[in-house]
């Protein structure tokens, strides 16, 4: 095709062979590193810039294995290189290898090169072969596949420039067919080429086989492309499998001519390293280890942060109060938008803080191992190894976690994962967690170190992971799984981190979590602020006046009176309303209206529990302290006792550790599962469970 | 004739495939490298006894047991 103007280049290769590396080598823009299988899981793009000033889209495919998909990210992969009206479809192909792993890699880039797309083929990790004891030859492969090969280092960049100068040049010809498909077949590919006017032999090849998940493909072609393989008794099996004997066969042929090896050096380290990460009992003594670190982490490390968060932001609320004309657009400023983004921000340091631990963990190849010892376990329960990471992710939001089950390849295993990971604990429950704890829970220690509060609090994160693992199992029994999940897994070597692909995670996982969640809460929290800032007939309007009336005689202050009146809006405005009519339903569980706004109000985020309860009992200030002590001191008119019983405070922990409370949440499962139908009965499942659940506690305890 | 699969493999010892019994599966396992003809090393199971890790094809590959028992070996 030389001559003809490349502007789209496609990324391609296996897991774990450094092509997100390479990527952001490119680019410099948002990739990362992963070894943990499948880590790339959306297709992302970035601008190259070549020497002369030229630009060119990159688009970086997830890692697979092969052209036939077997998960989610590989049919991405197969439907954008094979879809000539995919609007990713390349016009250069660059296929990576590692060269450590030479065998398996090649099989992708053989079913690339044949897609009649110019390919150019990276070899990456060169020096790790070599000290595996392999010396590969890259002149000798070019000269094989009569492709470009370039040998590369994607981690330290060397090699970069000579691919972009082989990408500059723009004269690369599309290669002989490596894998002659139509040796195989009686005359049936020349009929599909003919009917669906396409020219590529390969290509014919891969849609007589994966024609039914292909969607360039109309139902009327798809009919005629049965109907042939009927006439033509064609086996899409066999043929796959002879094309895949066929090609290692030409494989090892390569690397005959062009991998030396030396004597077998051992891979003495992973070994090594190995014999501590998988042993049964040191191996979890460690995962537990790293496990207890990152929940250290996220709550001490975060705590300053979030603190200059929270203050930032209530700063410029009162600011903004004081400064703006008074009026309507000021009121949804300061009550509506600026603490619904605040809401949305202060999530961001454990977020961030979390992701750093888990790419670490990834990078290593450390991730590959604990998936390897979680298996068994976590596959009794109806998940699957891969299922620890969207658990452990989901204890600071389950957002992300939801997202990072992409890499699981059975859908049966990640709709469960799915299912129950909002159920454990998010850092979104913690304020409500700490406010009622300390309420009923006294500060003691019991023998001697052990603190009373923190025991509860643990309790709770043990409660959520328990009925997490308990739902899973229900779900199980429930969910029929019509295809079969594989698990086959690489255990890559170990491998210290690259900080900057670190970093790059940080960065996209927080901003993702922003902007998904961040439009939700947003949007949920103007509305609620319309619901509880407005209301029918004129009580609203005239709450003086209504106050003022029924002051029986008392004489508050100003800052009394200013907050009896906010009290007595919230209790006439819509949330208000609702929040009574909600009241038969909650009062088994020791709950009365008050408690039933904050319910209603937590729908947009958990933690909006704090500050509902300090608008409700007209407290001025949102300071912990300062609502604890009015709601300890809120008295229960039925019993003349306090109102915050132990019993009514853990009936509401229960319900806050289950009930399903997240708008955004239910969003991206919507977005995830492509149906209403999950999102729906995850929020009658979840706040079933936490009724019958707060119900029992009640009960118990009362 | 016997019916071994990798499955029952000792930790350390090889054995040589030569067929699968799953058709779909051999596929995606052929696909990862295990092919007819090549040999394939247990080297350790996970802490429960599954799954396994396999040296195959030069890289180290863990199978569930249900994967490794639908490859034979000679």
């Amino acid at each position: 095709m030389g001559g003809e103007r490349i502007k789209k280049i496609a990324l391609l290769g296996n897991p774990n062979s450094g092509k997100s590396s390479l990527f952001n080598q490119l680019t410099g823009l948002n990739q990362k590193v992963g070894n943990f299988p499948g880590v790339t899981v959306e297709k992302k793009t970035g601008m190259c810039k070549l020497s002369g000033g030229k630009k060119l889209k990159i688009i970086d495919l997830p890692g697979s294995y092969s052209l036939y998909p077997r998960s989610l990210d590989e049919q991405v992969v197969f439907e954008t290189m094979v879809d000539k009206d995919n609007p990713e479809y390349p016009d250069l192909a660059i296929v990576i290898i590692d060269a450590s792993n030479i065998k398996r890699n090649l099989l992708l880039f053989t079913q690339v090169a044949d897609l009649g797309i110019p390919t150019i083929l990276v070899l990456n990790m060169l020096d790790v072969a070599t000290n595996l004891g392999q010396r590969v030859s890259p002149t000798q492969i070019s000269k094989f596949f009569n492709i470009p090969t370039i040998s590369l280092n994607a981690r330290t960049g060397q090699g970069i420039e000579l691919l972009k100068k082989t990408i500059a040049d723009n004269n690369i010809e599309i290669a002989d067919p490596i894998f002659n498909s139509s040796d195989f077949e009686n005359g049936i590919e020349a009929e599909i080429k003919d009917k669906l006017k396409i020219t590529n032999d390969y290509k014919a090849h891969v849609l007589l086989i994966q024609y039914q998940n292909f969607p360039g493909l109309s139902d009327e072609d798809k009919k005629n492309i049965k109907a042939l393989i009927r006439k033509k008794k064609f086996n899409p099996e066999l043929s796959q499998s002879k094309e895949i004997l066929k090609r290692y066969e030409i494989i090892d042929k390569v690397i005959k001519e062009a991998v030396v090896y030396n004597l077998q050096k051992s891979r003495n380290l992973t070994e090594r390293l190995d014999k501590v990460f998988t042993h049964k009992i040191f191996g979890y003594v460690f995962f537990f280890a790293v496990l207890f670190v990152i929940f250290q982490s996220i709550f001490a490390w975060a705590k300053a942060p979030m603190d200059f968060i929270d203050f930032t932001f209530s700063e410029l609320g009162i600011y903004l109060k004081t400064n703006l004309p008074k009026g309507v657009l000021a009121n949804l400023l300061t009550e509506g938008v600026i603490p619904g983004i605040g809401g949305v921000i202060i999530f961001i340091p454990q977020i961030a803080i979390l992701f750093a631990f888990i790419a670490v963990l990834e990078e290593t190849g450390y991730m590959s191992r604990v998936v390897f010892l979680m298996d068994k376990i976590m596959r009794k329960f109806g998940l699957n190894g891969k299922s620890v990471v969207p658990l452990i992710s989901g204890v600071a939001c389950a957002i992300p976690a939801i997202m990072a089950t992409r890499t699981i390849g059975n859908w049966k295993e990640r709709l469960t994962t799915i299912f129950v990971t909002p159920l454990m604990s998010c850092s979104a429950r913690l304020p409500v967690y700490t406010i009622l704890i300390a309420l009923v829970v006294p500060e003691n220690y019991i023998l001697g170190f052990l603190n009373l509060q923190a025991l509860a609090l643990m309790g709770l994160y043990i409660l959520g992971f328990v009925m997490s693992m308990l739902s899973a199992l229900i779900v199980n029994f429930f969910v029929n799984a019509k295809e079969k999940g594989y698990f086959m897994m690489e255990l890559p070597l170990y491998k210290f981190p690259r900080w900057k692909n670190v970093g790059i995670t940080i960065y996209e996982k927080s901003s993702a979590f922003a902007f998904e969640a961040g439009k939700i809460i947003l949007a949920i929290s103007i509305i609620l602020w319309v619901a509880a800032s407005y209301g029918p007939g004129d009580k609203i309007k005239n709450a003086e006046s209504y106050v003022s009336e029924n002051l029986n005689g008392s004489t508050p202050n100003e800052k009394e009176f200013k907050a009896k009146v906010e009290a007595f809006k919230l209790e006439n405005s819509f949330a208000g309303i609702f929040g009574k009519a909600l009241e038969p339903a909650i009062r088994p569980l020791g709950y009365d209206w008050k408690i039933g706004i904050a319910l209603v109000t937590s729908f947009a985020a958990r933690e909006v529990f704090v500050g509902t309860m300090a608008t409700i009992y007209s407290i001025g200030s949102e300071e912990e302290s300062t609502i604890k002590s009015r709601m300890r001191a809120e008295i229960n008119p039925e019993t003349g006792g306090p109102l915050y019983t132990p019993a009514v405070a853990f009936s509401l922990l229960v319900f806050y550790a289950f009930a399903m409370q997240c708008m955004s949440t239910l969003a991206i499962v919507k977005k995830e599962t492509n149906s209403w139908k999950w999102p729906i009965l995850q929020l009658v499942y979840m706040t079933g469970l936490a009724y019958v659940c707060s119900f029992i506690v009640y009960n118990i305890f009362s | 004739m016997n019916n071994r699969s990798v499955a029952d493999l000792k930790p350390g010892e090889s054995g040589v495939i030569k067929g699968f019994t799953d058709n779909i599966i051999s596929l995606k396992l052929m696909e990862m490298g295990c092919l007819p003809g090549s040999t394939i090393k247990m080297n350790y199971t996970a802490p429960f006894g599954d799954p396994i890790s396999y040296y195959i094809a030069g890289y180290n590959l863990t199978l569930r047991i249900s994967e490794a028992s639908a490859i034979l070996i000679e």
